[in-house]
Formats: structure tokens, sequence, C-alpha cells
């Protein structure tokens, strides 16, 4: 569904952006990319240290992905806040699928707004991200 | 148990270049493929300075500066239990390329739950950009893992 601000209502729904399985190559890309240079997401020697089977992905990765999948609905400059909370590991090989729907419309700091919940999940439709997004609509 | 004398803890402040190779490398990985995260003219026409860093792109400079290494060493946490508790992004003003941030963070709180099973780190960080506006504000809750 198009993003149009001065229709848009509750219950409207962001596109379903799905990723491609979660590589070891995406996670040593993202961690130069990203900074976040947590060893535990690239050797594997580190995160069996850690009593981790193998590397996982970085939060930040899902969180990113997430943004993406809300850019490509909502013009960036429309983002007011955006936050997240981590609720479960992404391991190699999952699949994460970003959704999102608009579940109110208020006013913020004297600006029409929608508050957007928005949602990654693995293909087990176990959550892994739940967080929000406050969009401005003036 | 981390030392509570920590909340409050100040580190000096980051300067942080916005770097649009840096920018094209992370829209290439995470998948983004609008032009404004690439394509200068394209940022211009709509509406920016410059290429527009990315929602959480800014979450580079607290891990390119080694200031969360050093949060960590100084709350003497093992990184091995570590997880990224909750993460937010407040946006106030439009960052791109070519600008220099200025990151001052807080531990604003150290809190624990189950018995102290599990530790919690909150830290609280305001961006400004070389223009004296305040651009985002960045709020993290790390979790430490014991037993």
């Amino acid at each position: 569904m198009t993003f149009n601000p001065q229709e848009i209502a509750v219950g409207d729904a962001m596109p379903v952006l799905q990723l491609p399985p979660i590589s070891r190559t995406t996670l040593a890309l993202f961690a130069g990319a990203s900074g976040d240079h947590n060893p535990i997401h690239i050797d594997i020697d580190v995160a069996r240290k850690a009593g981790m089977k193998d590397v996982f992905a970085h939060g930040m990765l899902s969180m990113a992905y997430l943004a993406r999948a809300l850019t490509e609905w909502v013009p960036q400059r429309r983002i007011l806040s955006y936050g997240v909370r981590f609720a479960a590991i992404t391991h190699l090989g999952d699949r994460v699928q970003c959704s999102g729907k608009v579940v109110e419309k208020l006013t913020h700091a004297g600006r029409p707004c929608a508050r957007i919940e928005l949602t990654a999940a693995k293909a087990t439709g176990e959550v892994s991200l739940a967080g929000e997004a406050l969009v401005a609509l003036d | 148990m981390i030392d509570r004398k920590h909340i409050g803890y100040t580190p000096p402040p980051i300067l942080w270049d916005v770097e649009k190779g840096r920018i094209a490398f992370f829209a290439k990985v995470i998948g983004l493929t609008d032009p404004i995260y690439t394509d200068e003219a394209a940022a211009k026409a709509a509406g920016y300075r410059g290429i527009v860093a990315p929602p959480t792109f800014i979450f580079g400079a607290p891990g390119d500066s080694g200031e969360t290494m050093k949060l960590i060493e100084t709350l003497e946490i093992d990184l091995g239990k570590v997880l990224h508790g909750e993460q937010r992004f407040d946006y106030h003003a439009p960052v791109c390329a070519g600008d220099t941030l200025r990151f001052q963070s807080k531990v604003s709180d150290i809190y624990d739950k189950k018995g102290g099973a599990l530790e919690f780190v909150v830290n609280d960080t305001t961006v400004t950009n070389q223009l004296g506006e305040h651009v985002a504000d960045l709020h993290s809750v790390v979790v430490v893992r014991h037993g």
C-alpha cells in the first residue's frame, strides 16, 4: 500500500519485506559497515567461548533491515523517532521478515503524526525485534 | 555486579565524520536502493544538503571511536555476556555525508532484575552537527547476563 500522509489510517499495513537467510558474509560486511565490531558476531571461536554454538546476527542488522522496510514505505524525513526492543537472537540461516502497521494517529509537538508498530520475525514466527516509529504526516 | 558508581559516567565527546563511501557500503549491505543514499544529485533533488545517512547509520560512531569497548572495560563487563536490549533514535534534523557529528553520551542508569541475574546499562547520547544543530538522540539499553 502506498503511503499517503493525508489518507493514512489506523490498521494500514506497511508492505512486508522478506530478507534472504542470514549468512556469515552478511555479518562480516555489516560489522564493517555498521562499526559494530563485537567479535561474537564474526568469530566462531569467540562465540563458542561465550557459550554460543556459532556466531549470530547483530541486533542492529535486523534494526537496519526494519528501518529499510519503513523507509521503503515512508520517506525518511518524516520519521521522528524509531525504537526497538531486541526480543530474540537471530541466527545464521534465519529468514527475517519485516512488517508493520499504523496503530495510532496523534498530535506530537503540535504535528499530526502516526505511530507505526514494527516487527521483525523469523520464519518460525518468533519475534526478534518489536518496535515502533513515530512519523510526521504534515 | 556492575558498580553503581558508574551511573552518571560521561566519557569525552566523540567527533565522527559522516562519509559518503561508508553510507554507500552500509546501504549496499542492507539492500537500500533509494538513490538518496548513494547519489548526491538525487539527495539534493529530494531536498537534502547531501547524501543521506540511513536511520540507524549514526550508531556506527560509538563503535568506530572505541567508546563502546571502553565503556565495557570501564564498567568491567565481560563482552561475551553482553546483549543489546533496546535501541531508540529520536531524529531532529537530517544527517548527511560531509557532516561532522559530535556525540556526547552518559550512563543514565544501571539496574538489575531476577535477583541480579540480569543487569541493565542505560546509555543516552545527544548528537549535534558542525552547524550546531541538535540532529538526534540515541537511547540504548545493554543487557549483561550473569550465569
